[in-house]
């Protein structure tokens, strides 16, 4: 497998697809199917939905790549194409979630978090446990649209602030108030379940 | 000037990306030297985004990348495979 390192790589790479070396497209896009994916599942919601709404958008980023002019990232040139493709999904199925029509609260209300009195750090081995994966999924679907957007950009894709705004075509300060938001969210919601899932502690309490 | 508990969870998102002002970044490591609550919350939202940026939380599924470029190749080179365009 070609490795696509960003920038320069991607920009040659992408002359040469439109000079005619079109099998180099698969190895453009293969750092960022995860990220389309991600993004057409979080506005789908259905697994077979997403990935092909996915594939729509790789067609259609190879069809106009001669539009891309490098201003902004291939990656987030990618995610705003993706997203398109799944919102115009949306819209065309006239499934237009009451959620959206609700979900403006932006600026208005305070979030709180879970009040801990100490916290016993969470190894990553706990990923092994499917139960604990399940949890932290939930916990995602759980936000609404707005702020799991912002959220799976910049803390599971872990693009930068500037980046995820671009991708979605939002302010900085937008992305700022949003991602402050879906964090504390995840933090109420997850911080006493997984606390309870913490074997460190259970195994205090059983013995 | 002292913060409370609640406002300081205003900065919780600011802190852990360190895009707050010099200023309200000492007032906020100040209130947390003493506040074990603030503490807590502060860490375990930070452990809950490392968990989740983990590739073990969000997979592809099975088979994903084979149907994307198998359907890729069909649709950019709609001709035969052997005869690419020069
Ligand atoms: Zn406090």
């Amino acid at each position: 497998m070609t490795k696509a390192t960003p920038g320069r790589d991607e920009m040659q790479m992408i002359a040469a697809i439109l000079a005619g070396d079109t099998h180099l497209f698969h190895d453009l896009i293969r750092p960022y199917e995860h990220s389309v994916y991600m993004m057409t599942l979080s506005c789908l919601k259905n697994e077979a939905d997403a990935e092909d709404a996915a594939q729509e958008a790789f067609l259609k980023a190879f069809r106009h790549l001669a539009s891309f002019r490098g201003e902004a990232k291939f990656g987030t040139w990618l995610v705003s194409i993706a997203l398109n493709e799944a919102r115009t999904r949306l819209r065309r199925e006239g499934t237009v979630r009451m959620e959206s029509i609700d979900q403006t609260p932006e600026e208005s209300g305070r979030v709180s978090p879970a009040i801990l009195r100490d916290w016993r750090e969470i190894p990553s081995e706990a990923l092994e446990r499917q139960e604990i994966r399940h949890l932290l999924q939930q916990a995602i679907e759980s936000l609404p649209d707005l702020y799991r957007e912002v959220f799976l950009l910049r803390d599971v894709k872990e693009l930068s602030i500037a980046e995820t705004a671009e991708a979605l075509t939002i302010s900085i300060a937008t992305v700022k108030v949003r991602l402050h938001r879906a964090r504390v969210m995840l933090q109420k919601r997850l911080a006493p379940q997984l606390e309870h899932h913490n074997p460190k502690k259970r195994w205090f309490q059983w013995s | 000037m002292v913060l409370e508990c609640k406002h300081v969870w205003d900065y919780i998102s600011g802190y852990l990306d360190d895009t707050l002002p010099q200023e309200t970044k000492e007032l906020v490591q100040r209130h947390l030297d003493h506040c074990e609550i603030c503490s807590a919350i502060f860490d375990s939202t930070r452990n809950i985004i490392v968990l989740m940026a983990d590739d073990r939380v969000f997979e592809l599924p099975v088979g994903f990348s084979e149907r994307l470029h198998a359907r890729l190749e069909r649709e950019i080179n709609p001709g035969a495979s052997s005869t690419r365009k020069p």
